[in-house]
């Protein structure tokens, strides 16, 4: 979101879902949609179906690469010498839309300048992909009338996070692919609020609607609606929080609906902060390890089938959600809570109800002003911006790019960027890369979806090619060791011819059988605050006493 | 009098209107729009079984044929484009005997008791599927129980092909089930028959959630009907959005007793057009109040 809103100002999606069913080239790069975007998958199919060519980028072979036209077999973390080489090719195959990058963006020669070295056999020792699919794929997307660039946290989770996405807005940039029907910029969002969050001003620097927490025309309105003086310096996101336990200028931390003392890289290092605290507070719908850890416990009733509010997905759709049955016990809806203690504070802010809040933030948010709670009640919901209640809402964002006079705006930049690869380097003591994702029937820690009985669930192994397995005498389902400069987990292999030699694979779905984030690097982005989950060094040991297999 | 067709599934800047009779009434629809969708339109009532808005039609069943003028044989409905002066009759004798005769061919050979729909029009045409004999014949094969999400009754099963398109390239693309066997034979199956859990299933749920007879059937939903406690009079239905993932698929709560014991998705909802996956379908279980919320390690 942060290189998003770097190159084209709105930390939002471009594209609506309907799009991708009538595009011509899809780029589906660092994502499993298949299995962790399901449904927004059926999309993607349909456009498949509709004659669309894909070409999936990913270290795995996963299920969404097998629907591929092309799969790229990319070495992890070498995201931006891919899209640097493609951005490369498209120029010196003279193939990039001149008018557009002359009337919409800037910054060219630097790009053409920093991209320069990125040649296609330069490009492909790199990444580990033949210079051969790499032309491809840029000679695809760079004449395709309509193509989408799609990615999930295969971009995101990674130390250089933000040059990752920069990277690959270049390449939209460079062929004018964005800002049309059709065209545009995809990341899949995990959670089906994390976009809603962010608008709502759940980001350090941020008020309700991306309004900037240190501009004085903000603050002069926020106080206004609010009542009270309000802090202009930007806050500090997780990773840094993480920091600031460490140095104990943070005490005491307020956790609500998260579960980090399962979910965070290098979680050694995260439980040994949350310990450290004099307060930790949680507020969730079941004793999580974070709770359990926790001063205080606030139960609190499940915010999509016991409560009413809104949530907005990854294609900026605002929608209701609602309650379906009654929280059992004391547990009580989020909202209330925080108001409860606003009371024991001494600020009475009344009953807590949702409507009301939702108007309040029609007043201070302009993109959300349009949408009143009648018109999100009606089936569809309504996707950001919407300004006023005439709006029908935005199915694709950007359409500024095209306009004579920009609407006023500067034009897009292009970012120069370099390849770096990941923070930790394979050695000789731990010489397998591995990366972790999800699977398709399961959820982030567990806490959700470890309430059902999957049948079709296997539980966090470690997924290695065959031969790095036999390598080291290791059979199918074996219990072995894994390390990394972190620590280690005891799990079972899973052979997966799909996977290239030197890579590895877990999910981490079931902390409290496989403590899979033990693993994990906490090397992050000083600008997204995103740990590098997908790239950490490991070594594979048997266990001492296996049978020689 | 007139009526004009509306429905958003369908393209409304088409620019070209056909206007088709339908029982006496002339309805406008948009090209390629079907005749059911007119019948719809005009308020016409029509029973169907193989078809649905989310499918593709595969014309399985014929319990939705009309009578079109100039035509020799009934046409189904839900797959014929409506063409500029079409003249339809809906229920003329000839449509309701065909009508009548497929519910009783059906029920003579299918347990259709939880075929709320069919068993309401079967009253309508007064079909009698004993007709045919006093004990209707069954496959009379136990119900298929291989896992905690759904079920297999092939005693209801009629081949109408709904879950096999659901899994296959109208939705899903999973194409875990197809039709093996001919005539009498012919049955839903895995690959080799092999059990569910080893097939190449994901359990999205998308064919139980088309499947017109209750063969296919949330598990939930048989265990309550087991015991008798299956009331879906008493259901109420609540839309919100998944708790999975950010696409924004929107959920129906089927409710009883403070409980959710079903989960579906609006057809008409432009994001999951009624489908789901296995996490939106099934994941639901931890809301459930009964259960006591404890550590989760």
């Amino acid at each position: 979101m942060v290189g998003l809103a770097t190159v084209l100002g709105a930390g939002g999606g471009t594209s609506s879902y309907k799009e991708i069913e009538e595009t011509d080239v899809i780029l589906l790069w660092g994502s499993n949609a298949r299995e962790a975007h399901p449904i927004f998958f059926h999309h993607l199919l349909k456009g498949l179906d509709n004659g669309a060519t894909m070409y999936a980028v990913d270290p795995r072979r996963t299920s969404s690469a097998r629907f591929a036209d092309l799969w790229l077999g990319i070495e992890v973390g070498s995201d931006v010498a891919l899209a640097n080489t493609v951005a490369r090719e498209i120029i010196a195959a003279d193939l990039h839309d001149k008018a557009f990058v002359a009337h919409s963006t800037r910054n060219f020669a630097e790009l053409k300048a920093a991209v320069e070295p990125y040649t296609l056999e330069r490009g492909a020792e790199l990444t580990g992909v033949p210079a051969d699919a790499i032309r491809e794929m840029a000679h695809a997307y760079a004449t395709a009338e309509k193509a989408q660039i799609l990615w999930t946290l295969g971009i995101t989770e990674h130390h250089n996070a933000v040059d990752n996405v920069l990277a690959l807005c270049n390449l939209a940039l460079l062929t004018g692919h964005v800002g049309r029907w059709g065209s545009g910029l995809v990341p899949l969002r995990g959670q089906n609020n994390v976009q809603g969050g962010g608008d709502m001003g759940a980001l350090p620097d941020k008020f309700p609607g991306f309004q900037n927490v240190n501009d004085p025309d903000a603050i002069a309105k926020f106080e206004a609606a609010w009542g009270t003086k309000l802090n202009p310096e930007p806050g500090i996101h997780l990773t840094l929080m993480f920091e600031a336990m460490e140095r104990s200028e943070i005490k005491a931390v307020y956790v609500i609906g998260e579960n980090p003392a399962d979910s965070e890289a290098d979680i050694n290092h995260a439980r040994a902060m949350l310990a450290s605290l004099d307060l930790l507070v949680v507020q969730d719908i079941f004793l999580t390890r974070t709770a359990e850890m926790a001063d205080v416990v606030f139960p609190a009733s499940i915010a999509w089938a016991e409560s009413n509010g809104t949530v907005t997905s990854s294609e900026r759709r605002v929608q209701r959600v609602r309650a379906a049955v009654t929280p059992p016990g004391e547990a009580r809806d989020d909202i209330q809570i925080l108001f409860d203690l606003a009371a024991l504070m001494g600020v009475d802010w009344g009953q807590a109800n949702p409507e009301q809040l939702w108007d309040e933030l029609r007043s201070l948010s302009p993109m959300h002003a349009g949408m009143s709670w009648e018109r999100l009640e009606a089936a569809g919901g309504l996707q950001w911006p919407c300004p006023s209640l005439d709006h029908p809402g935005s199915p694709f964002l950007h359409a500024w790019l095209w306009a004579d006079d920009l609407d006023g705006r500067e034009p897009a930049p292009f970012s120069a960027v370099v390849h770096q690869g990941p923070k930790e380097e394979l050695t000789d003591e731990f010489p397998l890369r591995l990366t972790t994702g999800r699977a398709l029937d399961s959820y982030n820690t567990g806490v959700q979806s470890g309430g059902f009985n999957s049948p079709i669930r296997y539980g966090d192994a470690l997924d290695m090619n065959p031969a790095d397995a036999r390598a080291l005498s290791i059979v199918d389902g074996e219990v072995v060791q894994v390390s990394s400069p972190r620590g280690s987990v005891e799990m079972a292999v899973r052979f997966q011819p799909d996977i290239p030699e030197g890579l590895t694979f877990t999910t981490f779905h079931f902390p409290e059988l496989v403590d899979a984030n033990v693993l994990t690097s906490d090397a992050w982005d000083k600008r997204s605050g995103t740990a590098e989950f997908k790239a950490a060094s490991i070594r594979v040991d048997r266990l001492v006493g296996a049978a020689h297999g | 009098m007139t009526a004009v067709y509306n429905n958003n599934t369908a393209d409304a800047s088409a620019e070209v209107a056909v206007t088709i009779s339908i029982d006496g009434a002339d309805v406008i629809v948009p090209e390629g729009a079907t005749v059911l969708d007119a019948c719809n339109a005009a308020g016409v009532d029509t029973p169907t079984l193989c078809y649905a808005e989310n499918l593709t039609a595969v014309n399985a069943c014929r319990l939705c044929v009309v009578e079109m003028d100039g035509s020799r044989t009934l046409i189904p409905s839900c797959s014929r484009p409506a063409e500029d002066g079409m003249v339809i009759k809906t229920d003329s004798e000839r449509v309701r005997h065909s009508r009548k005769m497929v519910l009783e061919f059906l029920g003579s050979g299918v347990d259709l008791s939880q075929a709320d729909e069919l068993g309401t029009w079967s009253e309508f045409y007064g079909a009698d599927a004993d007709r045919y004999g006093p004990a209707p014949a069954r496959i009379n094969e136990p119900v298929k129980i291989q896992d905690d999400l759904y079920i297999r009754d092939y005693d209801k099963c009629v081949l109408c092909y709904k879950c096999v398109e659901a899994c296959g390239d109208d939705a899903q693309h999973t194409f875990a089930i197809s039709v093996s066997g001919r005539g009498f034979d012919a049955r839903i199956s895995t690959e080799f028959d092999i059990t569910l859990p080893d097939s190449a299933c994901v359990y999205c749920g998308n064919c139980v959630a088309v499947c017109p007879t209750n063969a296919l059937q949330f598990k939930t939903e048989f265990d309550l009907r087991t015991v008798g406690e299956w009331r879906p009079e008493e259901h109420e239905v609540t839309t919100t959005v998944c708790s999975y993932c950010g696409v924004g698929c929107n959920l129906e709560m089927h409710v009883q007793d403070n409980t959710i014991v079903k989960v579906t998705s609006p057809n008409d909802h432009d994001v999951t057009s009624g489908h789901l996956c296995i996490k939106g379908r099934f994941g639901w279980q931890y809301v459930q109040p009964t259960i006591e919320r404890g550590p989760t390690t």
